[in-house]
């Protein structure tokens, strides 16, 4: 039997409602986008219902701690398809047991939700880290990024909360939306880029005057701060994959 | 205006890098103030260079003026090289616009001494009021403790860093004594045990009067360089614990020493850092603050140094066979935490999990354990039955012959034939 829900985060909970529902016995939740009609296997689509998603949120924060109600959302953030389903079978596995069963990594779904969650935290954290604000003439400090995962709900408040006395810019340029804070509040945008535009680092003359200083100075700091005498480039590419290089300020040539 | 401001960066950022400590963590500052700036409690590293090191901080210099002449110094007062000081302004401007980029988690400033010590620390202090005060700005900054400088200064400077740090330099006082004669450790003691005393002081204040201000919310930590000067392992860490345990230090240093001068007192130039040293150093430490190990069960008189070829853990583990094997569905944490292949975040997976049922092979590779390594330690619910009790010297064995170490390249002790 295999479950078909919308790719939603009420969508995977309406599932968990249904599942209890009907009792189907072993489910396999996929979303309509990866779902592919198999000949013997029978399926069922789960209409989306807030008011089912709301109760199945409620019960999981009764079960659950802070902790896990965060790996639960950051699981499902992280997009990856096998994902769903071990967020499928680990609410009806917790709703199951007594409260407490979280901590059993025995088993599957458990110890694959925690470290799914870890890979979202560790794309968050170096979003954190790796995002470089370009000042425009405007005065908005702009960064366009595209994280593995859908991570910006999680940045959010960490962004608005260092950077309060300054508008800047988050563009997730894979998920074509951003975050803008207007000094006030943190709110979703969409751009639509002209076309040929860099999305990444905007021309120069729509920059502030500053900025190329800046820029400059950060590059001479980063080749300094180096020793060569203890290069070890397998390290270097360890903690900066060459995936983000494309982000950062110091690594432009 | 512009190419000064780069070379005097390039000539202040070249000169501090030799200082190791770059963490971020433990700052408590929030942003009530809708300035700039908000800590992270854990750090983040914004960056690494290509020696791998992280940068959080922009770590620079006010000055490398120094009068001064410590041999393991590049701004020794002898040395033939670029002077340079910043304005208090420049500091200032440099770190706002560079924490507004998202390049940096905040400032690290540390000084030659210029004039004297009293002169030098107001200087450092001129530039974190301004910051504080006038830029309205919440990052993250580690200062130096100028030693020497006055009680009051030290103390008004604590109240705007979020760490402060002074260096021992070298690991006992004979070695700082051959290399900097005008130094020794008890004018670092004094002011490292004064910004102690402060710490406890307003914390012990604070749990009566709610408003109080911060002091030094990130704590104290040192560094020693290691390699310039002929002392063992177990001098080195010996020195570290003690530090730890008198002045509650968050962090110890170790910093393999790259040749930077001709004397014959010293490495010569060319010599390779001890990277592979030093790493061991930083394994003793953790296995030291986090996993439960007193100094004297990983160093002592029959074991000076630690092992080169195996970590400290896994060196402990085979000469003391007798603890092991570990069930891992009966034994105490402590012990878990014990077994070479198992860390801090498995071990409590393990505690964790073993109450829902005992626990197989195929969960704990799961769980995360370096399986491989801790399978000569442990028995779980379905470990194969062992006849043969092996030493520890052939545990060693069969682990070296699996195993391929990642420093094997950079080894300083292996001489190259071709």
């Amino acid at each position: 039997m295999t479950y078909i829900f919308d790719g939603s985060l009420q969508g995977l909970l309406t599932a968990v409602f249904e599942w209890f529902e009907r009792k189907p016995g072993k489910v396999m939740l996929k979303s309509t986008e990866m779902f592919q009609p198999e000949a013997f296997a029978e399926s069922f689509t789960v209409i989306t219902d807030g008011a089912k998603a709301d109760r199945v949120w409620a019960g999981l924060q009764k079960k659950l701690k802070k902790d896990w109600l965060r790996k639960f959302y950051c699981s499902y953030l992280s997009e990856i398809p096998e994902a769903y389903n071990h967020l499928f079978q680990f609410s009806i596995y917790i709703f199951n047991h007594a409260s407490g069963a979280e901590s059993n990594y025995g088993i599957e779904h458990i110890i694959a939700l925690s470290k799914c969650a870890k890979s979202v935290e560790r794309e968050k954290h170096r979003m954190e880290a790796f995002i470089r604000f370009q000042k425009t003439g405007d005065g908005i400090f702009y960064a366009g990024i595209d994280p593995d995962f859908n991570v910006l709900p999680l940045i959010s408040n960490h962004f608005k909360n260092r950077y309060a006395d300054q508008q800047w810019v988050i563009y997730d340029l894979k998920r074509k939306y951003g975050l803008h804070y207007n000094l006030t509040s943190v709110e979703e945008i969409t751009i639509s880029f002209t076309n040929g535009i860099n999305k990444q680092s905007p021309a120069s003359i729509l920059m502030d005057d500053s900025e190329a200083l800046y820029a400059t100075l950060w590059k001479d700091y980063f080749k300094s701060a180096n020793i060569v005498a203890r290069k070890n480039t397998k390290l270097h590419v360890q903690h900066v994959p060459k995936r983000y290089w494309k982000y950062l300020t110091e690594k432009e040539l | 205006m512009f190419d000064r401001i780069r070379e005097k960066l390039n000539i202040l950022a070249d000169a501090a890098k030799y200082d190791v400590s770059c963490s971020s963590s433990g700052g408590t500052r929030k942003n009530d103030s809708k300035g700039l700036g908000d800590s992270h409690s854990s750090g983040i590293c914004h960056t690494y260079t290509e020696d791998g090191r992280c940068v959080s901080l922009l770590k620079i210099l006010l000055t490398n003026h120094c009068i001064y002449d410590c041999l393991f110094c590049v701004s020794r007062k002898s040395n033939d090289i670029k002077r340079a000081a910043f304005t208090v302004d420049e500091v200032v401007e440099l770190t706002m616009n560079f924490y507004r980029r998202n390049y940096i988690e905040g400032l690290f400033l540390s000084s030659g001494i210029f004039k004297n010590a009293d002169f030098t620390m107001e200087r450092l202090l001129l530039v974190v009021k301004k910051l504080r005060l006038e830029q309205n700005y919440n990052g993250y900054i580690h200062l130096k403790t100028i030693p020497g400088a006055s009680d009051e200064l030290i103390k008004e400077a604590g109240l705007y860093a979020d760490r402060m740090s002074i260096n021992l330099e070298m690991p006992t006082e004979a070695g700082l004594k051959l290399l900097a004669p005008e130094k020794n450790h008890a004018d670092v003691i004094k002011p490292l045990d004064f910004v102690q005393k402060q710490i406890s002081q307003f914390s012990a204040d604070k749990k009566l009067i709610k408003h109080i201000p911060k002091f030094v919310p990130a704590g104290q930590s040192t560094q020693m360089v290691i390699g310039a000067t002929p002392e063992s392992d177990k001098d080195i860490m010996y020195t570290a614990n003690a530090f730890y345990k008198n002045f509650s230090l968050r962090r110890i240093y170790y910093s393999g020493y790259v040749p930077i001068s001709n004397d014959t007192r010293m490495p010569i130039m060319g010599t390779q850092p001890p990277l592979l040293r030093e790493n061991r150093l930083y394994q003793t430490d953790w296995l030291m603050r986090f996993y439960g190990f007193k100094v004297q069960e990983i160093l002592n008189d029959a074991n000076p140094n630690l092992d080169i070829d195996i970590d400290p853990k896994l060196s402990w583990a085979i000469r003391n066979m007798q603890h092991f094997p570990v069930d891992i569905n009966t034994a105490d944490y402590k012990m878990i935490l014990r077994v070479p292949g198992i860390g801090v975040m498995s071990a409590k997976k393990i505690v964790q999990a073993r109450k829902f049922g005992k626990l197989r092979i195929d969960q704990l590779r799961k769980i995360g354990i370096a399986y491989n390594k801790a399978k000569h330690f442990i028995v779980c619910s379905d470990s194969p039955y062992q006849l043969k009790d092996y030493q520890g010297t052939q545990i060693k064995a069969f682990i070296l012959a699996e195993s391929k170490s990642k420093y094997l390249k950079t080894d300083s002790n292996q001489m190259i034939l071709f």
